[in-house]
Order: structure tokens, then sequence, then C-alpha cells
């Protein structure tokens, strides 16, 4: 039994480690490919060569941290199998053909058209070359979709019928399946994070270089553009976190009680909890600092709802209430600060002080990783906070794991954890590197351009003499 | 046979692991040979050759699993236990491997040590890929739809022989493909090592086949009891002779032949490994239709795939094109 319960946390610890580390480079990706996009046509549209020189610099940088995405994504892909067999087994016909939409419909054309986007500009010209650009990230945007759906099914499982061996078997519509009651929420919270991460480490590296150059046209370039976006999403942001909370009260109120650290039932007006230590033992949160009824205004809209707590809750099923307390509260204080960020950039901007203000630029430097933390920070919220099931409601992570020992599990774990953090310690570093030399009138390809094959390629308009860019 | 949806499901399954092994199959050869090339321009060459498509030929590892996963749940979970810890060293191998691509062109000081680990990420995940068809075709105990072995019952003499098989094999899909993309001095050094590994590669297919017979009574009932000896021996006899212009087409200079024709022997060890293996999935114990997925999650994946897959291959192969002819600074055409 002993034996039993190790395998589950040490399986459980290496998910978490893999797709937390995997996740940092989708978050940045699905976002830099748009803004890619956006810089081309920006390109296309005014033939601005400062554009290019843009695009050219993030293009890089892009380039590292999809390959990181993508070696990161491939072991995702399997360790439902190596480790999650009998999940696997059981919510395969459900949540396996979403999955496999995904590789069709999405990894796929990323990786048939990221090799052009890449190395290809000479070889098609610039037309074909910019719809290269927009199916990368188009491809970012689908791959988010169906693994997010896949990612809502099992928080709020619907559609399905249980066979007698436990197996979940698609019902009547894969609508039903595809569209569950969180999926919605889930996308749009989960993607415009993507965009504001992305944002907020653009807005930095144009920072960064505003210190050093106030007069650097690529740096203002770039914080504005990252600063706009801060501003406007930021708050798009959290509104949508919030209808994304209340779905969950609906769905999941257990996650909810954890997340608040309700662990008692309030029948007039439940207190918003800032700050304290959940006491799991003694279950109360210790040194707490609070809004009386606050709680029930945010969720219920009335200042006397009642909202039950974890005490109607067997403590067998509830979830590890401090992780998912703590994790949520992160999250959301650098959601406000993110918000902080994107005001104080309008007032610079009106005060005309934007590139000029070394103080806004140290911040944005400061927020620049914050993306991450606040994104991890929320999937750790919703992912504890939907234990001790795999499938919420229907099926234990007790009862989902592969039968490996613990030793097996343990040396894997070990492997990876020695691995992502020398290679992908690595390649954060080289993407550092990258960012810390501003970027150029003139700036190149990606070094590693494929040496042009012979006469044959119809030479592009782009290379022709006297074209605004050229290089 | 009858054609059932899982029968279809198969072939699908089949389809994306053949396109996986001769794909990804050249660019790991590539980084299994890495070593062989001087640095410098031959490295880079052989490097760029594939640098435009490695990661479109790798998402074919994805959907066999992916699609492994959705169609047959069952076979999906199984195989992967079975075999945890080769599942494990192929996925840290293709880590190596697939960020060396980037790495070694942003650190040049540290250039040596990406370049070694592509060489040990691909040789890795080669040699792992090759055990784990060992460990499945020696046979996986289960029971009660659950493996029942232990962590290290796929080590076996014959899933080290198929291990072996495999590195020669991607080492000789890789030596044609740069045969055909590189020229001069590293064009010949490749045409050489494709001889090498030519042979190699015959030898080690000569090998599992002279010992797979011996695993299981059902192999040999197979390939060797009338009539279907009239078809399975049709095998072994393509394959000599598609040897036979293999190395024929390697001495006489070819540029591309050598590529396709490897192709080609990859499709007919594919045929022979259907035979002894179809309609189990895993041999002797779970069927294909023990482990399908019903048939609703089989008719929703199909329709994906039949609308989807032709253009994946549409702008796959349009994708070759723009990267096609020589590598090299000047053209053959």
């Amino acid at each position: 039994m002993f034996e039993t319960l190790d395998a589950v946390l040490l399986a459980r610890m290496q998910f978490a480690f893999t797709v937390s580390f995997h996740f940092i480079f989708p978050s940045f990706s699905i976002g830099l490919a748009s803004y890619l996009a956006v810089l081309e046509a920006l390109w296309l549209r005014t033939g601005r060569a400062l554009y290019l020189d843009l695009f050219r610099y993030w293009l890089k940088i892009f380039a590292v941290a999809f390959a990181m995405g993508v070696v990161s994504g491939i072991v995702m892909s399997y360790q439902f199998g190596t480790n999650w067999s009998e999940f696997s087994t059981k919510a395969g016909p459900v949540i396996g053909p979403l999955m496999a939409y995904e590789v069709l419909t999405a990894f796929f054309l990323e990786a048939g058209f990221l090799g052009v986007m890449l190395f290809g500009m000479s070889k098609v010209g610039k037309k074909l070359h910019f719809a290269a650009t927009c199916m990368v990230a188009l491809g970012t945007f689908i791959s988010a979709f169906w693994i997010l759906s896949v990612n809502s099914w099992m928080q709020t499982p619907t559609g399905f019928i249980m066979d007698e061996a436990g197996r979940f078997l698609p019902g009547d519509s894969w609508w039903t399946i595809v569209f569950n009651p969180s999926f919605p929420y889930r996308l749009v919270h989960t993607v415009i994070a993507a965009y504001l991460t992305t944002s907020l480490v653009v807005g930095a590296v144009g920072a960064w270089h505003l210190l050093r150059d106030r007069s650097d046209a690529h740096a203002r370039k770039m914080f504005s553009m990252a600063m706009w976006m801060a501003a406007l999403v930021a708050p798009v942001q959290i509104f949508a976190g919030d209808m994304h909370g209340l779905n969950t009260l609906e769905h999941q109120p257990v996650k909810i009680m954890a997340m608040e650290g309700h662990y008692q039932s309030h029948p007039d007006g439940a207190p918003l909890i800032l700050f304290g230590i959940p006491n799991s033992a003694e279950k109360r949160v210790d040194y707490a600092i609070e809004i009386p009824k606050a709680s029930s205004l945010i969720l219920k809209h009335d200042l006397n709802a009642p909202l039950a707590g974890l005490d109607t809750v067997p403590d067998a099923l509830e979830p590890p209430v401090p992780i998912v307390f703590w994790s949520f509260r992160i999250m959301v204080g650098l959601g406000f600060a993110m918000l902080g960020l994107g005001l104080w950039s309008l007032v610079a901007r009106a005060r005309k002080r934007l590139y000029d203000w070394p103080w806004l630029h140290r911040a944005a430097i400061v927020m620049g990783p914050s993306g991450f933390v606040a994104v991890i920070a929320g999937w750790v919220t919703t992912e504890v906070g939907r234990q001790p099931y795999t499938v919420y409601g229907h099926l234990l992570t007790a009862q989902s794991h592969s039968p490996l020992g613990a030793p097996a599990v343990a040396v894997s774990l070990i492997a990876f954890v020695l691995v992502y953090c020398a290679v992908f310690g690595a390649g954060i570093w080289y993407m550092l590197h990258l960012m810390r030399s501003p970027p150029r009138p003139g700036e190149a390809e990606p070094a590693h351009e494929p040496v042009r094959t012979a006469g044959i390629t119809p030479a592009p308009a782009f290379n022709a003499p006297g074209a605004e860019d050229g290089r | 046979m009858t054609i059932d949806l899982t029968t279809i499901w198969a072939f699908i399954i089949a389809f994306a692991v053949f396109m996986y092994v001769v794909m990804d199959g050249f660019d790991l050869g590539i980084g299994i040979l890495f070593p062989r090339f001087s640095v410098g321009q031959e490295r880079d060459q052989a490097m760029n050759s594939i640098a435009p498509v490695w990661d479109g030929n790798e998402t074919w590892l994805v959907l066999g699993g992916g699609g492994l996963f959705a169609a047959f749940p069952l076979a999906y979970g199984l195989i992967l236990t079975a075999t945890y810890p080769l599942a494990i060293a192929m996925l840290l191998g293709l880590v190596f491997r697939g960020v060396a691509f980037e790495f070694r062109w942003r650190d040049p000081g540290h250039r040596p040590v990406w370049d070694a680990a592509f060489t040990l990420g691909s040789l890795v995940a080669a040699l792992s890929q090759g055990m784990m068809l060992g460990a499945i075709l020696q046979g996986i105990r289960v029971e009660d739809q659950a493996y029942a072995g232990g962590w290290l019952d796929w080590l076996t003499p014959f899933s080290l022989l198929t291990g072996f098989g495999v590195v020669i094999g991607y080492a000789l899909l890789g030596a044609t493909w740069l045969v055909w993309k590189l020229e001069g001095e590293a064009q010949a050094r490749a045409r050489r090592i494709a001889m090498i590994t030519g042979i190699g590669t015959l030898a080690a297919i000569a090998a599992v086949s002279a010992v797979t017979p011996y695993l299981q009574y059902d192999y040999w009932s197979r390939w060797f009891e009338m009539p279907g000896l009239l078809a399975t021996a049709l095998v072994p006899i393509f394959t000599a002779t598609i040897a036979f212009l293999l190395f024929r087409s390697l001495r006489k200079g070819g540029e591309r032949a050598p590529f396709l024709l490897t192709l080609a022997l990859f499709a007919l060890c594919f045929a022979g490994l259907g035979i002894s293996m179809f309609p189990y999935i895993v041999p002797d114990s779970i069927s294909i239709w023990d482990a399908a997925a019903p048939e609703k999650s089989q008719i929703f994946m199909l329709v994906g795939v039949a609308i989807i897959m032709p253009v994946i291959l549409a702008y796959t192969a349009w994708a070759y094109w723009v990267f096609r002819g020589k590598v090299g600074t000047h053209g053959y055409h």
C-alpha cells in the first residue's frame, strides 16, 4: 500500500513538473506568434524597415522558445500512457480524439509552416512568407483550443456515458464534450494570459533598452506596443478571470472553497480572506486579514448570500487547501500589478513621458517574468483544485495511474528534473542573451538559414534591387 | 479479414508510425552519423538539410502516439507502461536532439557540446524505439487488461538486436538523404557510409527475420504455412531485389535513388512486421478489437483524418519543395 501511494505521488510530481516547465514555452509562443504576425503585417503595409527589424529580432527568440515547446510537448503527449495508463484506458475514448484533432489541425500546421517562417523568406517571397507566419500563429491558437477543451472536460466532464468497466464513452454529441461548461471561460482566460505574458516580456525588453538609450527607435516601438497591450488587456483579463471563477463556483464549488480558504460554511455572508495561513489540521485560516461579507458579494453579488464551506465536504474529497489558497493569491496579486503597470503607462503616455520615465521602465523590467509566474500559479490553482480527481467527480487520481513501481517513477522524475533544468536552463539563458542586445537596423535573419539552393528558385521581388527594405 | 472501422484505424496508425519512422528516421540517422562529418561546413550543411523539416517529421510521432491513445487506448497504456524506461529514454533523447538544432547556433562557444547532445540524443531515441519494437514483438505480459510484468522485462537479447537494427537502419536513411542533399567530398563520405550501413541494415533485417518465427508459434504459422507462404515469400524476394538495386545505385553514383530505395526497404520491413503482428497490437494477448475505442470515437476521428490528412500531406510536400535541391552553395541542376 505504501509502495502504491508513493508511486502515485511521484507520478503526480513528475506530471506537475513536466507540464509546468512545458507550459512556460507555449504561454510565450502563443502570444509571440501573433505578435510576429502583427509585426510582419505592419511591415508589409507600411514598408518601414523598423518593423522588419523587430520581426527578425523576435523571430530568433521565437525559434528557441518554440523548439523547447515542441520537445517538452512530446513528453506530455506520451506521459498519459507511461504514467497514467488507467486514466488513458478509461478516458481515452473521450479525450483521445480531441488530442488527435489537436495533432491533425494544430501541430502539423505549426510544424509544416515553421520551416518556411524561419528560413524561407528569400525562397517564397514576402506574401507567402506572411501567410506562413499567420499559419504558425493560427496553429498555436488551434492547439490551445483542443488541449484546453481536454483539460476543461477533465474539470467539468459532460456528454459521456460510463460503461460497466468504468470507461468513459462518448454520448450522443461531441459538441457537448468539446464545449463542456468550463471550456469557453478557460480558453478565453488562458489565451489572454498568453498575450499578456508575451506583452510583458516584450515590454521588459523594450524598457531594458530604453534605460540604456531613450532615443532607440526599436525599443520605443516595442515598449509602446507592449504597454498598449498591457493597458488594454489586463482589465479584460481580470474580468475574464472573474467570470471563470463564477463558472467554477457553479461546477466545482469545492475548488472555490479551497481558493477562498472557507473551511467553515457562512450562512449569512462569507468574508473575503485577503491573507492568512490556512491550517488544514484545525480547519481554519490563522492570522486572517479579511473583509466581512465581501466574498459573498463577489461570488453571489449579495452581501448576505450564504456560502457553503469545506465542512460540507468529506475530508478525503478535499483538495490540498494551502496550495490552492496561495497559488490563487499569487495569480490575482500579479494580475492587479499588471493592471497597475498598464495604467501607469497610460498616465505616462498622457504626460508624454512614456519613453522618458526610468521608474516606469524599471517597473516594466521587474514585471517582465510576472506573466509566467501568474500563468503557472493559475494552473496550479485549477489543477490542484481538481484533486482528488483526474476526471472531476468521476475518476480518482489514485485510480488513474500506471501499475509502475515507485523506483521506476522516482528514477524518471530525477532524470526529467536534471535534463529539464540543464537543457531548458541553457535555452532560457540563450533567449535572455538574445534579448540583451537591442534590435538593430538591418537585423539579420536567423543565423542558420540554409544556404540558398541553386538558381532554380524564382527570385522574389523582395530581393530585387531597390526594394524598400532589403536587408 | 474483414474491413471494419477498427481495421481501418489499425492501418491509419500503421501509416502514421511508418511516416514517422522514415521521416524522423533520416533526421535521427543524420544525428547518429554526425561525428563522421567534419566540424564546420560539412556538419552545418548536414544540419541545415533537415533544419526546416525536422519539426514536421517529429509531429508524426505525436500523431502515432496520439492516434494510438485515441483509437486503441488500452494498447497505448499497456505498451508505454511495459516499456516505461525505454519510453522515457526516447523522450529525453528527443529533447536533447530537438534543442540542439537551435542551441548550436546560439552558442558557438559550446557548439561541440550541443553537437554531442545531437548525436547522443538521436542515438538514444533510435535505440529506444528499436528496443520498444523488440519488446512488443516478443510479447508483453498482460493480466486482466493491465500490464503484469516487471519494469525491466523488455530487456532481452532480442530487443537489443532490434534496437541495433533500427539504429543502423536510421543511419542508412540519414546517409542516403545526405547523398541526395550534399555534394563533393561530403557527399562521397555519405556514400561510403551508406554502403557500410546498408550492409549492416541487411544483416540486421536477416537476423531479426531469422529469430522472430521462433519467438512464438504464431509467427511461424503466419509466415511458413500454405497458402500464406505464397504471399509472404514475396517479402524476402522483394527485399533482396531492392537491396541489389540500392547497392548498384550507390556504386553508380545515384543521387536520389539510394534514398528512395531505402524507403522501399523500410516499407518492406514494415509490411513484414504487419504480417507478423496483424491483427494483434500486443502480440498474442491484445488484438486490435480488444484495444479499440468505441465506434463513435473512431468515426469522429475518421472524419477528421479523411478531411485533414490530404491537406497535411499537401503542405508538408510544399515545405519540402520550398527547400528542395542541394544544401550547398552551388547547385547541380
